[in-house]
């Protein structure tokens, strides 16, 4: 079953480039899941076990403010990966993922990554490498969307 | 002896581009809250000048004043003259109390156009942000008027919220085309709003065009412009091959009155739209 | 304009000066020059001789202009005057139409303009190419400012060289005089040898050579083309300034964030007096005014400076916020950016922005001390100047 992953991941933009002998370390961490619209896919405050690299479909990120009820953040589609709070103590989500769109995600397991890139360095910064790109993409992005730009000012 | 000569130039003035024309307003639609277009015709009946998707026209408000607005209709529609903009401005919010059968000034059309004519062969991405989807919405009729023209034809749009989305009825029959992607993305997750959050910059890196072969037309904030530029180059479209629409103050329209100069550009005749390679260093300058 | 090598020097003396004057009102020229008003020479109508500034001249410094009456019977002893020719050629202030409302409707009344035939008599150097520069911006485009095409096709222009260089005149290094080479109808040269007072006269086209013919004049001698001859390089010589413009273009498009940016921002008032002076700087704004009835509207047309804040206003704020954008502005453009919109510098070496700046910056200086702080860079692309 895992076997028949390993193409899957390799074909995901997030994983372009990657050793082989990595991959097949990754493919032991992933499982393949699908979801239905509606569901989500982690809830905010719950342990964050897993990221999920978006094969198919779109998951919205909802922060819920009294008042206003779940407020979308960003969304996030096919190409995409989602959730870094699993590399990170306390390993909560900080928003939850509401699934916008019938999904088809790779979830990889969040321990089992960490003790992966422990044990080989280098793998761990290709991860990290990687994961920080995407991060620095969002931020920049947040900063941009904080300035309000098509605001009348 | 010969008197102190004299010359009426009445004539010579009538050619003034200073001098507006009339128009007449035909239509007034808003389009969203703030944001408004206007379907006007020539008050004495005569010929709406042709222009291409990008120009712009010089808009006067009896006594109030001008200002440069985009052309935003269809090229290929003769009969009407469209200018969409938002009310923020004293003149554009006088603009805004216009209705049907008012008449104001009309001065163009003025500036350079996308380069719609030059990009044959090539795939086409379109890069909108807020307002800045008005003077594109030309070139978008131009290019799926004459779609076999071009590669594949992508249009990127991002707005404030989903109250904001201009020319929402438009953007969902082109949507329906099989020939053409259209992505719509708001920067605020509010309403009912089922679409994309994410800043307009987030749908480049997914959206499917050749970056080697691609034209991109983008026209928003400036900020939101400069951010749009480092994404297409970051997936490889190169600078000569993006253009972008400026926007500056503006008296004249015709490069005579020095308000628009950005570096050795006046933005009135050299652009709005220019190629992003001349105008990428000024870009990143402060307050030139 | 005809060639210079067919020109003959002519002498016309001093005591038929008159005639010239005579002359082109004769021909229905109305007569602009130097005029001494409230201790300036301003340019103004004339009707004769005397009213030009006989026996004045300048000491034009570092913000300081001051006029001297000394005991001499020159007329072109001063060097510049504040004023410069183009607020004949481009008022400072235009009305460009009118608007007459009726039935809820209203309709435009184009300006009725008339262009009255002018002689410009004292004409430096600096100035003719300050013309000629402003002739590219408006008539050299797609949209001829017809006003200015009315007003310049009707001038008769009489150059006279300089006999003496301002503290703040850089013409040399501009390349724009002190010899008026061109540009001209009667290109003069005053001499004072002794008890000879007269001047030395070259027609540049052949209006200028029609009004010559009317005048009591005789071929130069070897000796007095000499004397003028000696005149204009004495002037050359004195020139109290130097702008280096090698490479200047590019060096100032590499240097946006030069720190002598903010330092020049510490003294600019951003008052816009350089840009009133300056013979070459075009911007202008409009203006709308209703009658009180809100029934007729114009627009008036006035000069503006790059200066102000509203120059750069755009909805949310203006570009140029700061000073130092501005000077920045003013300067880059004059010196670099005109090159590629107008193949030529904008600056002509007058001086005038260095006389009557209120705190005397210098713009000869403050190329001078950021060149000093700051190596040549290869110019960097994208600064709009290359066409596509």
């Amino acid at each position: 079953m895992k076997k028949t992953l390993e193409p899957l991941l390799e074909k995901h933009p997030f994983f372009a480039g990657l050793d082989q002998a990595y991959l097949e370390v990754l493919t032991g961490c992933a499982s393949n899941l699908r979801f239905r619209s509606g569901e989500y896919l982690f809830r905010e405050g719950d342990e964050a076990k897993q990221f999920f690299v978006i094969r198919e479909g779109a998951v919205a990120l909802e922060v819920f403010v009294p008042g206003a009820g779940a407020v979308t953040i960003q969304t996030v589609e096919e190409g995409d990966v989602v959730g870094w709070s699993w590399l990170f103590p306390p390993y909560r989500w900080h928003f939850s993922g509401r699934v916008a769109s019938p999904l088809r995600v790779l979830a990889l397991d969040g321990k089992c990554l960490r003790d992966k890139c422990e044990q080989d360095h280098d793998l761990g910064y290709e991860l990290l490498k990687r994961f920080s790109g995407i991060m620095l993409d969002r931020l920049q992005a947040t900063r941009v969307q904080l300035l309000d730009l098509y605001g009348t000012h | 002896m010969l008197g102190l000569q004299t010359t009426d130039f009445t004539a010579t003035l009538q050619q003034n581009p200073m001098l507006p024309s009339l128009y007449r307003v035909q239509r007034v639609r808003w389009d969203t809250a703030d944001t408004f277009s206007l379907e006007l015709s020539p008050a004495d009946d005569g010929i709406i000048p042709e222009f291409m998707p990008g120009q712009f026209n010089m808009l006067y408000i009896f006594g109030v004043g001008e200002i440069p607005v985009s052309i935003s209709g269809d090229p290929a529609q003769s009969n009407l003259l469209v200018h969409t903009t938002r009310a923020v401005g004293t003149v554009s919010r006088a603009m805004s109390k216009l209705k049907v059968d008012d008449v104001l000034g009309v001065r163009g059309p003025f500036g350079t156009g996308w380069p719609v004519n030059d990009v044959h062969g090539k795939d086409v991405v379109i890069i909108a942000g807020g307002i800045g989807l008005a003077p594109l919405r030309p070139a978008m009729y131009h290019i799926m008027a004459k779609r076999e023209n071009y590669g594949r034809v992508v249009l990127l749009y991002g707005a404030r919220t989903a109250r904001d989305v201009l020319y929402g009825k438009q953007l969902q029959q082109w949507r329906a085309h099989f020939d053409l992607d259209v992505y719509v993305t708001v920067d605020r997750g509010t309403d009912s709003w089922r679409g994309s959050v994410g800043l307009v910059t987030s749908l480049i890196g997914r959206a499917p065009f050749d970056p080697l072969n691609t034209a991109a037309m983008v026209c928003g904030p400036e900020v939101m412009m400069r951010f749009t530029t480092l994404g297409l180059e970051k997936r490889g479209v190169s600078a000569e091959n993006i253009y972008v629409s400026l926007e500056r103050n503006m008296k004249c329209g015709v490069g005579l009155c020095g308000h628009c100069q950005l570096g050795a550009a006046f933005i009135c005749k050299d652009g709005p739209v220019f190629p992003y390679s001349r105008m990428k260093y000024l870009l990143s300058k402060w307050e030139v | 304009m005809s060639q210079q090598e067919d020109r003959t020097s002519y002498v016309i003396d001093r005591r038929d000066f008159q005639s010239l004057f005579d002359a082109l009102t004769n021909k229905g020229y109305r007569l602009v020059g130097p005029t001494v008003r409230h201790g300036t020479v301003v340019y103004d109508q004339l009707t004769s001789v005397t009213d030009l500034p006989i026996g004045y001249q300048d000491q034009l410094e570092r913000g300081s202009y001051r006029l001297q009456k000394l005991d001499h019977q020159q007329l072109f002893a001063y060097t510049l005057s504040p004023h410069s020719w183009k607020k004949f050629l481009y008022p400072p202030t235009l009305r460009l139409w009118q608007a007459q409302k009726y039935d809820g409707n209203f309709q435009f009344v184009p300006e009725q303009q008339a262009a009255t035939p002018l002689a410009l008599i004292g004409v430096r150097a600096c100035e003719l190419n300050a013309i000629a520069i402003q002739d590219r911006i408006f008539l050299g485009g797609d949209y001829p400012d017809p006003l200015y095409k009315a007003q310049r096709e009707k001038l008769f222009i009489v150059a006279v060289n300089c006999g003496h260089a301002g503290n703040t005149c850089f013409c040399a290094s501009m390349k724009t005089g002190p010899k008026a080479d061109t540009g001209f109808d009667l290109g003069l040269t005053e001499v004072i040898q002794e008890e000879h007072h007269y001047f030395v006269v070259e027609a540049g086209s052949s209006a200028g050579a029609d009004i010559l013919s009317l005048l009591p004049h005789h071929p130069a001698t070897d000796e007095e083309i000499e004397a003028a001859a000696q005149i204009v390089a004495q002037t050359t010589a004195s020139m109290g300034r130097t702008l280096d413009t090698t490479d200047l273009k590019k060096f100032l498009y590499a240097n946006y964030e030069h720190p002598h940016w903010d330092e020049i921002a510490t003294r600019c008032l951003a008052c816009g007096n350089c840009t009133m002076v300056c013979p070459t700087c075009f911007c202008s704004t409009v203006e709308d005014v209703t009658d009180l009835r809100g029934e007729s509207a114009e627009r008036w047309r006035k000069w503006d400076s790059c200066f102000t804040t509203d120059f750069s206003y755009i909805v949310g704020g203006s570009i140029r916020a700061s000073v130092k954008s501005r000077y920045r502005q003013w300067m880059t453009h004059k010196l670099a950016a005109w090159i590629d919109q107008f193949g030529t510098s904008g600056c002509v070496g007058c001086g005038r922005c260095i006389t009557w700046c209120p705190v005397g910056i210098d713009i000869t200086q403050e190329v001078a001390a950021m060149r000093a702080e700051q190596q040549l860079a290869a110019e960097p692309e994208g600064t709009a100047g290359e066409r596509p």
